[in-house]
């Protein structure tokens, strides 16, 4: 059974977002997902500053055996990505939740975040 | 209707993430594809690959039956026990599979053939060999378990008789034969040393734990794709099929044109598209900066002139993209591949990209 934090919100694209308190929030991709993929070796990492609709596509994470689009969970900017990942993408493996994380950003409207999935609709999601 | 092999059970007791390949439930892994790879790169891995099809080709005139059949010529094979590789054309040229023949006796050898073209090569196989009085024998209830790695050969061998094992540490590279209860053959597709042993459904579990217990772990069919990617292996269905000529993938060598007289299926439109020309060239790409490469994707000559990968993947020993490719005759040291959009930079390289742990590509 793959690790679903309850404290986190989640997308059915299998993104996790972490409110950060402060308007924006850290998105990856779920234990569940990763599982799926198998062994990440590159990671596209989407520009900061960038804007974005919700459900855009913006990033790409590659496995040995195929290529993965993340979305964006909400509407906003990237402010931040994690360049770890372009060195160590099996970190989303190893760590999804931690130092696997992939962007984070500013959401267009924080209250939006209520919209999102919470831990055991994902799990029943994921369960699919 | 989905098949299982005789180490289904293995497989889920060793935590193989099943799926299917061909009609049969298959382990694509046990966990992670790269540290399997690796396994059989440094150390040594088994693969399960009992899907593949065994055939006994029977009869006096079974090596004139398969000088016939097959591109290769089988008369290469003087010494018994010796393989061969080969393509299996239809009258077009095209490639209906490819295999491996041992040669067992003058009057019976015994060929491998793919699983996914299972029903169509044994009509094709059939229909040939009536002329022929060849018997086409299937052995469905052999299942084969390839061994391979640096130190492969000395964990099989391990678990062997004595006897047994002393015959199977006299095979050359390319060599098969029936040893006690086994048919061991030096040959695999991951370009490392090895054996893959075929043996009967009934002993395969125990032999699958023996293996075990002297270390060689359980590889699946993730890492079998990116080894035989590396070794330059092409894998039929991907990177060449019945719409491709063996002189456009690679396989020119494996082409037996001597003796001019050996008039094997194919041999016309061979010669035809040899003496038009223009044919395009099957090669080796490296992504020079970070990405994956895939099938399918685009390839750009510096002449603008396009081709194809025909299979791609992060290849685990030389932590880069790597792909073949089937590309205009112009293509020089280096092109484009197109990648979501964008054309990034490539190295053409000579094949294979590893062999026997090394990288032949720097």
């Amino acid at each position: 059974m793959s690790n679903i934090p309850a404290e986190l919100k989640y997308t059915k694209s299998h993104e996790w977002v972490s409110d950060n308190e402060n308007g924006t929030v850290t998105v990856g991709i779920t234990d569940h997902a990763q599982a799926l993929l198998g062994d990440l070796v590159f990671v596209e990492l989407p520009e900061t500053g960038k804007t974005l609709e919700a459900e855009e596509p913006c990033a790409v994470v590659e496995s040995v055996k195929a290529a993965s689009d993340i979305y964006a969970p909400l509407a906003g900017e990237i402010v931040a990505v994690n360049e770890k990942l372009e060195d160590e993408p099996e970190l989303i493996n190893s760590d999804p939740y931690g130092e696997g994380w992939i962007f984070k950003m500013k959401l267009a409207d924080p209250d939006a975040l209520a919209s999102l999935l919470g831990a055991d609709d994902y799990a029943a999601e994921a369960d699919q | 209707m989905s098949q299982r092999t005789a180490l289904y059970d293995q497989h889920l007791e060793a935590n193989g993430k099943i799926v299917d390949f061909a009609g049969w439930e298959m382990p694509i892994h046990y966990g992670s594809q790269i540290e399997e790879h690796h396994r059989v790169r440094r150390d040594a891995g088994m693969f399960d690959v009992s899907h593949m099809v065994i055939v006994d080709l029977e009869g006096r005139r079974t090596r004139e039956f398969l000088q016939r059949l097959l591109a290769n010529d089988v008369g290469r094979l003087k010494a018994p026990g010796k393989a061969l590789y080969s393509c299996m054309l239809n009258e077009q040229g095209g490639i209906i599979d490819d295999l491996i023949t041992y040669h067992v006796t003058d009057d019976y050898f015994r060929i491998v053939v793919n699983a996914a073209t299972r029903d169509k090569d044994l009509a094709w196989i059939g229909r040939q060999a009536a002329a022929f009085d060849v018997t086409v024998t299937e052995r469905p209830e052999i299942a084969m378990i390839a061994v391979q790695g640096p130190n492969a050969r000395d964990r099989a061998m391990s678990v062997l008789t004595e006897g047994e094992a002393r015959q199977a540490g006299e095979l050359a590279p390319f060599f098969g034969r029936f040893i006690g209860p086994y048919f061991i053959a030096r040959t695999g597709y991951t370009g490392e040393d090895g054996f893959e042993i075929m043996v009967t459904d009934h002993q395969a579990p125990t032999l699958w734990s023996r293996l075990r217990e002297a270390g060689v772990g359980p590889c699946g069919l993730g890492a079998r794709d990116t080894l035989r990617l590396e070794a330059g292996m092409n894998l039929y269905g991907t990177d060449m099929d019945e719409t491709t000529s063996p002189l456009e993938s690679g396989l020119g060598w494996t082409v037996a044109w001597e003796p001019a007289e050996r008039d094997f299926i194919g041999r016309a439109a061979l010669e035809a598209q040899r003496a038009t020309g223009g044919l395009k060239r099957f090669v080796g790409l490296v992504l020079e900066g970070r990405g994956v490469l895939r099938g399918h994707q685009r390839v750009f000559t510096d002449s603008g002139a396009e081709g194809e990968t025909t299979s791609g993947t992060f290849s685990p020993t030389l932590q880069r993209a790597i792909a073949m490719a089937r590309v205009p005759a112009d293509i020089g040291e280096r092109c484009e591949v197109e990648i979501r959009g964008r054309r990034l930079p490539a190295r053409v390289v000579k094949m294979p990209f590893v062999r026997n742990g090394q990288s032949l590509i720097d």
